[in-house]
């Protein structure tokens, strides 16, 4: 069967060819769509569903805050019915920002309430570069079976995860947080391996059926060894971007 | 009822940090903390549908609180808002999302509130206000009552009669136009007998600029007994022209220039500067000028998709004291740290990487900062060739239009003096998000056949735009129909303001709905402002008024041609220095603002959106070692390279402008034949930065840049495809002294890698050999190092071309055989530096002996390590291929020099070490001191 993708678009969307791309490259039918020319019935001809990085509404009242303003008030019902059907959501830093700020993530107490944010970096600084990242033991179908330090690259001004104790205890307890910033050995790191401040270094968070992934890091931007940033010095064969995509592309084909 | 709603951070909020680092800038202390809160104003809604707006949709519930009303403060405060009329950026989005929740609203807007901890007396507050908080153009300090009546325009034509002192109307008008052109003008005028409008008047004006038409560089110039008819013809153009490649495929005639890639694509490239604005206004002044580069690439044939942006910058010595600022001038650490957070915050929402770059500090830009602003697109073959026929209409497309950036052009093309801080209404304001929207929809717009031709407004306006794309027609355009952001602009201020995210789109008639339905679709405005004749003429109305009647012929060809004058005294001596400590010297170039690390900035850019970027401008085992030049992919499903590079020597151009020219070209290409760059497909840009023209010595400088363009290009087969000047980069300081900046050529380059094969600067194994290819000679005039000993001439590098390109030819034929494990240009610093930096790089250690360099002068130490001589690189190799090496090299320049190994850089000279650092000690010193 093909696995059909939506590449949700909305204003200042900008990451959204690339990840296109990328799931293509992992055997996935790809269409981008707009939200405003988009119908939330036309959910339903999909699998999964992708919020690409960007600054949506050039991140206006927050980032990420108008486009999950959009979804919680036009898409919540197809959005629930989309998840109970067993489709992914993934969220790529904007995108990311706009699944917390739905409130489809962490999703503890049922969805579309918000029960963490993503702020400034400690840093004040838009930040790019190359981080190590652990996969943590969740049952996040993205992430399934990857369970070494990898790397991927983050790009982003407001990437630090915040949330009550009471939130962080429990997403632990329940083995939400799926990816933590890291030094390459797996030992915590300080700055710039964190590269914003993260409280606990949440790099990703997964939902508590697994079924969506949010992260800061990129992973459209490591799905060929030439992205990575020593591929001079050494040519890195696990593919951490594509491997994450490609889990969720051939988890549609099996079960859904 | 208006509802006032404040949003305050739960956490320690950046802005107020930020705010606080500002006014650290203006020598404003004593303020500990600046807290933000966000105001909105909400109209025409109930107590209940304010407080579920709030709780919906303007506060984060877990980083922020709200209140109805206002929080209670303690310090000095100020609020901002927009002026009335202004479009807030927020509104269309917040009414909209309003609207999904079901409420009904009549107007939002949004305003913010700063608390200082503390006293601050008015004036300081009005400075820091000014300086930091707001832009008087389009925001205003709220003192109570927010209401203002709209001001409003009542059409009157208006004649200008070209009588009297005619220097006194162009000075009148601001347009800069000087005698000759000014009564060439009347004598136009008197012959179809009537006084030109206002209109008229701007528009010869605009298009007659010096920043719109180049006068100087097509103007006639006498240099040493040599007649220039046309200067940029003849030097610059004549490359490609005699070169004719069949690979250039729009050559300085479109928005930018265009090489082929491959057989589908062809890329194109250009780069702006954007001095003036970035002087008075750091951030808004680089926000536009990369917001106005990107709209080139879009405006190159029927539009091209923005790849790559560029950034090089010059500015003062960043640890000046506030006490030697001459009048109206900011503190260059103010300026850098505007400059950059303008490409920074443009580019990165733009979603295009910004990866190519540098920065140049010298005191002459202490008071004329430069900004070179380049984008890169790629483009179908097919849309690379414009189509316009008569009835086609005219569509304008993106922002509204206000009085923002009236007379930049005009502005940019006379010096800058201690007034100029005064003129904020020339510098125009940034809206990224809007031109992300136009440049999706161009794109889709073009792959539907909607889009015949296109261009952008750039400087000028419409005026420029539509005048210039009219030329060969004719068009006629009705002024009442161009969206305004506020009510009350005359005919003239919208034909002339240069608001920016504007484009103008050329379409056939029955293409019009279409074309404006898509962008409407996603929230674009598209308005059907004119259509173009066939008549040659250009012809202006408001409401139904002629306004302004001009022959094409007239406005395009009438200029007089300028005539100048060029001269240039040689001032090259040799100069041998008293050696200072050889350690110190190292480690003084080594950690000179110029040479040190741009990591600090490189950093806050985006510059692997897209994930097309190959070798990025940072490498090596930690990721921080310096690029040559840095390589994409322009078409990610296919493996061929695009690299990209530049070259600027402004030192050498006071020795002479000669061989700074051929010093940037050569540059340039090294850069990227460093990183496997085809030295047979390589294109060059060139951006000329210069002072007033009308100096002869200025101008001498010119032309002996032009000359080494034209010779070395022609001699390297490296075409020029695009190119701009800015002359005028003088302060006339308070008592009238000008002081122009150092000459000053930027040359970009790009060339293509179609195996893909890429090689960077670190070095990668123990045990490998180091090789120096090129010639080494005591040229050290305008080296970092003479600069760091305060000596500002001397002999300075030269090019051979000759030697240069088979060095290119042979470099790129042992990087495709895979021979080079790492390559690394010699540049500023010369051997010194570029060797410690590919141990920064590997961070593995290297061993050399300069004995074994053939040194052409005086073979002293560290005339050897900081001779910046040209054409040179150095290269790392494994001892199998050594063989292989010798033989590709045979008979040009290359010395084994040393080898990979152990944790030290160790320098070898008269069988003695003569220097060593530990890894350690050249990291903390390249890296240790961001400007900001």
């Amino acid at each position: 069967m093909r696995v059909k993708v939506l590449i949700l678009r909305a204003a200042g969307t900008n990451c959204d060819l690339e990840t296109g791309f990328a799931f293509e490259k992992c055997g996935a039918e790809v269409t981008f769509r707009h939200i405003w020319t988009m119908a939330p019935e036309e959910l339903r001809n999909y699998q999964i569903l992708v919020l690409p990085g960007g600054f949506t509404y050039g991140d206006y009242l927050g980032a990420g805050t108008i486009l999950a303003h959009e979804l919680r008030t036009r898409f919540q019902e197809e959005i629930l019915s989309f998840i109970d059907k067993g489709g992914l959501i993934l969220g790529v830093c904007n995108g990311f920002q706009v699944l917390v700020k739905t409130g489809l993530l962490p999703g503890l107490s049922g969805y579309f309430r918000v029960e963490a944010t993503l702020v400034e970096n400690e840093s004040g600084r838009f930040e790019d570069r190359w981080v190590y990242l652990r996969p943590e033991k969740t049952n996040c179908i993205f992430l399934k079976g990857i369970d070494s330090v990898f790397e991927l690259p983050v790009a982003h001004a407001e990437g630090r995860f915040l949330a009550p104790d009471a939130v962080i205890h429990k997403m632990r307890e329940e083995g939400m947080v799926a990816l933590r910033y890291t030094n390459s050995d797996g030992s915590p790191p300080g700055y710039p391996g964190n590269p914003n401040g993260s409280i606990d270094d949440i790099a990703g968070i997964t939902d508590p059926t697994g079924q969506i992934l949010g992260l800061m890091p990129h992973p459209e931007r490591f799905i060929d060894p030439f992205h990575h940033p020593r591929h001079t010095r050494e040519m890195i064969g696990f593919l951490a971007g594509y491997e994450i995509l490609k889990r969720g592309v051939d988890y549609v084909r099996k079960n859904l | 009822m208006v509802h006032r709603v404040e949003v305050r951070k739960r956490y320690p909020d950046k802005r107020g940090e930020r705010i606080i680092a500002g006014m650290g800038l203006l020598g404003v202390t004593g303020i500990d903390k600046v807290e933000v809160i966000d105001v909105y104003y909400l109209y025409g809604i109930s107590d209940v549908e304010a407080r579920r707006i709030a709780e919906e949709l303007l506060t984060d519930p877990v980083g922020e609180e709200y209140r109805l009303g206002k929080f209670d403060c303690d310090g000095t405060e100020i609020e901002i808002t927009y002026n009335p009329g202004v479009e807030d950026p927020v509104t269309p989005s917040a009414l909209r999302a309003i609207a999904d929740l079901g409420i009904k609203i009549e107007h939002f807007k949004t305003a913010k509130r700063y608390i200082f901890s503390g006293d601050l007396d008015p004036e300081t507050l009005n400075t820091v206000a000014t300086r930091l908080l707001y832009n008087p153009l389009i925001e205003h300090i709220v003192t109570g009552d927010e209401e203002f009546p709209e001001t409003t325009y009542r059409f009157k034509l208006i004649h200008i009669p070209l009588e009297g002192d005619l220097v006194a109307i162009s000075k009148r008008y601001g347009l800069a136009l000087n005698r000759i052109e000014m009564e060439r003008i009347q004598e136009y005028f008197r012959k179809i007998g009537r006084p030109p409008t206002d209109i008229e008047l701007e528009t010869i004006a605009q298009t007659w600029s010096e920043h719109c038409v180049h006068k100087t560089f097509k103007g006639r110039i006498e240099y040493e007994g040599r007649v220039f008819e046309n200067l940029i013809k003849e030097t610059i153009f004549a490359v490609v022209e005699e070169l004719k490649p069949g690979w250039c495929l729009s050559v300085f005639h479109d928005n930018s220039g265009v090489v082929e890639f491959d057989d589908e694509y062809g890329v194109c490239f250009k780069v702006e500067t954007h001095n003036h604005p970035s002087a008075l206004e750091p951030y808004g002044g680089a926000a536009t000028g990369i917001g106005g580069v990107i709209r080139d690439i879009l405006g190159t044939g029927q539009g091209a998709k923005p790849i790559l942006s560029t950034d090089v910058f010059c500015f003062g010595e960043p640890d000046i004291g506030y006490d030697e600022l001459p009048e109206g001038v900011l503190h260059p650490k103010r300026i850098i740290s505007g400059v950059v957070g303008g490409v920074r915050d443009y580019g990165n929402r733009m979603g295009i990487p910004t990866a190519s770059g540098a920065v140049f500090y010298h005191p002459s830009f202490l008071s004329n900062p430069l900004v070179f602003c380049g984008c890169l697109g790629i483009i179908p073959k097919k849309n690379i060739k414009k189509e316009l026929k008569p009835g086609y209409r005219v569509i304008l497309v993106g922002g509204k239009t206000g009085r923002d950036g009236i007379h930049g052009v005009t502005f940019a093309s006379q010096e800058l003096d201690s007034e100029s801080q005064s003129l904020s209404s020339c510098v125009q304001i940034g809206n990224p998000i809007e031109e992300k929207k136009i440049l999706d929809l161009i794109i889709r717009a073009r792959d539907l056949g909607l889009i015949r031709s296109i261009t952008d407004c750039g400087g000028g306006g419409l005026s420029s735009a539509v005048g210039e794309m009219g030329r060969e027609l004719g068009v006629e355009v009705h002024l009442e129909r161009v969206p305004l952001k506020y009510t009350g602009l005359t005919y003239t201020e919208i034909w002339i303001s240069e608001a920016q995210e504007r484009m103008v789109i050329a379409t056939r008639p029955e293409d019009v709905d279409r074309l404006i339905n898509l962008f409407a679709e996603e929230g674009v405005e598209a308005v059907e402002i004119g259509r173009f004749t066939g008549d040659r003429m250009l012809r202006l109305y408001y409401e139904g008024n002629k306004v302004g009647e001009l022959e094409m012929e007239f406005l395009h060809k009438g200029i007089p041609k300028v005539v100048r004058k060029a001269r240039w005294e040689k001032r090259e001596e040799l100069i041998r220095p008293e050696p200072i400590p050889l350690d110190s010297a190292f480690l003084k170039v080594l950690g000179s603002y110029n040479i040190a690390s741009k990591e600090w900035i490189i950093r806050q850019y985006d510059h692997e959106v897209q994930a097309r970027t190959i070798v990025k401008p940072l490498v090596g085992r930690c990721c921080d070692g310096p690029s040559d030049g840095i390589v994409i992919w322009p078409r990610l499903e296919k493996r061929s390279g695009l690299a990209v590079g530049c070259g600027l020597f402004p030192r050498y151009g006071q020795i002479d402008p000669y061989h700074m020219a051929a010093s940037a070209i050569d540059e340039a290409i090294r850069n990227i034949v460093a990183v496997g760059a085809d030295p047979s497909r390589i294109a060059l840009l060139d951006n000329f930065c210069f002072g007033s023209p009308e100096r002869e010595e200025v101008m001498g400088a010119i032309v002996r840049a032009c000359l080494a363009c034209y010779e070395i290009g022609l001699a390297y087969g490296t075409p020029f495809i695009s190119g701009k000047d800015s002359l005028y980069n003088e302060y006339i300081d308070p008592v009238g002294n000008p002081r122009p900046i150092l000459p000053t050529l930027l040359v970009s380059s790009i060339g293509l890698i179609p195996g893909g094969k890429v090689v960077t600067t670190d070095l990668k194994e123990e045990g490998n050999l180091l090789y120096l290819i090129g010639r080494s000679k005591e040229e050290l005039g305008g080296s970092e190092y003479f600069y760091q000993l305060g000596i500002e001439t001397g002999i300075v590098p030269k090019v051979d071309p000759e030697v240069g390109k088979k060095i290119y030819l042979c470099l790129h034929r042992a990087i495709n055989e895979g021979l080079i494990q790492a390559c690394h240009d010699l540049s500023e610093g010369g051997l010194g530096v570029a060797l410690a930096e590919m141990v920064i790089g590997g961070r593995v250690g290297a061993e050399i002996d300069i004995d074994r360099i053939d040194f052409d002068g005086k073979a002293r130490p560290d005339l050897i390590l900081f001779s910046e001589s040209n054409s040179r690189f150095l290269v790392e190799i494994r001892p199998e291929d050594e063989t292989r090496i010798n033989t590709i090299f045979s008979g040009l320049p290359h010395y084994r020099i040393g080898k990979v190994g152990n944790d030290h850089l160790s320098i070898r000279s008269g069988g003695k070490t003569i220097l060593e650092f530990s890894i350690d000690t050249l990291v903390t010193t390249w890296k240790h001191k961001p400007v900001l």
